[in-house]
């Protein structure tokens, strides 16, 4: 057993000894015990603030385009944040292909933002890479900007009709998210 | 605030000094849980369980604002937001679990710490005040625990609500008006849940406040011991760390190891099942009991089943309060100037048999309120005043105590065998 020592002197001062005693490897042992229980401990604190399974179980949608129209843009929701889904025109298409990709802030073409064989359908999540305000463009009627896809009008962010960033604040292009076609008419989103 | 022998805190490196100028707090920890807080070398293991109260408080808190990130308090979805923590909240089941065994635990080591104090009449003088603070805790605790087990808003919860919230209305005159303004409404409802809810999540704080008054008045004149004799000299102390750090963490480790039993492997052993259907208001169930740390005032509740004078409703609420209220009373009823039960032979056996009353109050408690039981419980309750109010005073005046050692040090030293675990502790040589 351990003897009485002389003096008993506050932790961390105790004189040095040539070697390590018992009660320096018990204590040592005992205290980076307990430091890892408790640092395992807080895994679970910090994990429980991650989406629930219920919020996860949402995480992939199907949508139907049948009914979408060339020229037209419907928003939906994916992971509860609003989702465009638009069927381009000949016209955009050829617009979007005819932009130099070295003068992009965020060089993309068009073909690297779409599905092959379904080049006019641009899936894009209508979250402006600014600071996440809903562009505007994809219903009738709604300002384009000035080249023709969205337009963002909290702090004036311009998309094109593949939805690149063109001007504005906005450091990135629209996010295109991970998508399947699983017939011509569906698409299985995330 | 400590004995002139203490340790002083001298801050070596150049930004302790500046914060030690500033900013005291590292100071406040040593004099409080560090070297500089001489403490009886003589404690055993039940003097483990203030810190252990603590810990479960600690615990509470911490499951507990967790879980309020994930429950809803409506009566529409409260029980369904429970579940959704249960199955699909990310470590849900674990944090509830460990919420509700953790009230129990809570519970457990007040009732340990609270019949240590009893034994070792830790409420005499000069520590009354640290006696009634604690009081305070344990009815804040009461409280709280009862409020959080409404919050899940199954049948228990609801039915007990219901029955808890009734005791009120037995106030004569006002407890009608009470009982619906505590409610908001004529039954636990929305209203009923919501305020709960935030006073359940206001009142461990509350708890916490207190706590710090209870140790600041206990640190005052010190820990007792085993002996219940004063320190007389730096012989009879060691500084609370590491000693008494050390010999807490052991506590804390058998604590948390009990605690994960309860948890991975009988997770529900102490709740109702009952609690796992949704609230019904058209339909009680069919025994409807607290938690067990409540049984022995269950009991006590339900052992007046006559009007004498007055209802027995009320004379059972009384009872109840009363049997609380009472301990407040007690560092004026136990008049001995011994304070340890080591050393008063009659008191010791009263203690245990009111240990076993206790016990046979909380089984009865648990039980139908049906015959033998309420027979029992009203013979239990009987002793349980009776032990204060008549015993307590009158062995105090009669009983001969056995001759109390000289000090705290000849106590562990003369007859080392006797007392536990503590004070095996070396002796500083000096």
């Amino acid at each position: 057993m351990a003897t009485v020592e002389e003096t008993h002197p506050p932790e961390g001062e105790a004189q040095t000894h040539d070697g390590v005693r018992r009660r320096d490897f018990i204590n040592i042992a005992a205290v980076s015990f307990a430091g890892v229980g408790g640092a395992i401990a807080v895994l679970p604190l910090l994990n429980q603030m991650n989406p629930a399974a219920d919020v996860l179980a949402l995480s992939s949608i199907e949508v139907d385009l049948s009914s979408i129209e060339r020229g037209q843009a419907i928003k939906t929701i994916w992971r509860k944040q609003p989702l465009f889904v638009r069927n381009l025109t000949n016209e955009e298409i050829a617009e979007a292909n005819a932009v130099d990709i070295s003068s992009l802030r965020d060089p993309q073409t068009l073909a690297e933002r779409t599905a092959e064989g379904h080049e006019n359908w641009l899936i894009t999540l209508a979250v402006c890479t600014h600071l996440g305000c809903i562009p505007l463009g994809a219903a009738q009627g709604e300002n384009k900007g000035p080249f023709g896809g969205y337009f963002c009008p909290c702090h004036g962010s311009a998309y094109d009709t593949a939805a690149r960033v063109r001007s504005g604040p906005a450091p990135g292009n629209l996010l295109v998210p991970e998508y399947e076609f699983t017939s011509d008419t569906t698409v299985t989103i995330g | 605030m400590s004995f002139p022998w203490a340790e002083q805190y001298t801050p070596k490196h150049p930004f302790m000094k500046y914060m030690d100028e500033r900013l005291p707090l590292p100071r406040l920890v040593y004099n409080s849980v560090g070297a500089g807080y001489p403490t009886p070398r003589n404690l055993n293991f039940f003097w483990n369980f203030g810190s252990l109260a603590g810990l479960a408080l600690v615990i509470q808190i911490i499951t507990g604002i967790v879980l309020a990130m994930h429950y809803a308090a409506n009566t529409d979805i409260a029980f369904a937001s429970v579940e959704y923590i249960m199955r699909d909240v990310n470590s849900g089941w674990l944090l509830r679990y460990l919420h509700a065994n953790g009230a129990s635990f809570f519970f457990l080591v007040l009732y340990i710490h609270m019949f240590r104090g009893l034994y070792y009449s830790s409420y005499k003088p000069p520590r009354e005040v640290v006696w009634l603070l604690g009081l305070v805790i344990f009815l804040l605790a009461m409280a709280t625990a009862f409020m959080g087990y409404v919050l899940p808003w199954g049948q228990m919860s609801f039915w007990g609500a219901q029955v808890i919230t009734g005791l009120f209305s037995a106030i004569p005159l006002i407890g009608e008006a009470l009982h619906t303004w505590l409610l908001g409404g004529f039954s636990p409802d929305n209203a009923t849940l919501n305020r709960f809810f935030s006073l359940h999540y206001l009142l461990p704080f509350v708890i916490a406040g207190v706590i710090i008054l209870h140790i600041w008045a206990l640190h005052l004149p010190g820990s007792s011991n085993p002996t219940g004799i004063d320190v007389k000299g730096p012989q009879d102390t060691v500084p609370f760390h590491p000693y008494y750090t050390a010999k807490d963490g052991f506590g804390v480790g058998v604590f948390l190891i009990l605690l994960a039993i309860m948890v991975f492997f009988l997770p529900n052993y102490l709740g109702h099942a009952d609690n796992y259907i949704e609230a019904n208001r058209l339909s009680t169930p069919a025994n409807i009991v607290p938690e067990w740390y409540f049984w022995p005032f269950y009991a006590i509740l339900r052992a007046f089943t006559v009007d004498f004078i007055l209802p027995a409703k009320l004379w059972g609420v009384i009872a109840m309060f009363g049997s609380i209220i009472l301990l407040f009373f007690l560092p004026w009823l136990d008049k001995s100037p011994v304070r340890s039960g080591n050393y008063r032979p009659q008191f010791k056996i009263w203690f245990w048999v009111l240990v076993v009353d206790v016990v046979v109050l909380g089984y009865c408690g648990g039980s139908h309120a049906e015959q033998p039981y309420l027979m029992i419980s009203q013979l239990a309750t009987m002793y349980y005043f009776a032990h204060f109010l008549i015993i307590l005073p009158i062995i105090s005046r009669t009983e001969r105590p056995r001759p109390l050692p000289n000090s705290i040090t000849e106590a562990v030293l003369g007859k080392d065998d006797s007392v536990t675990g503590g004070a095996a502790q070396p002796a500083p040589a000096e």
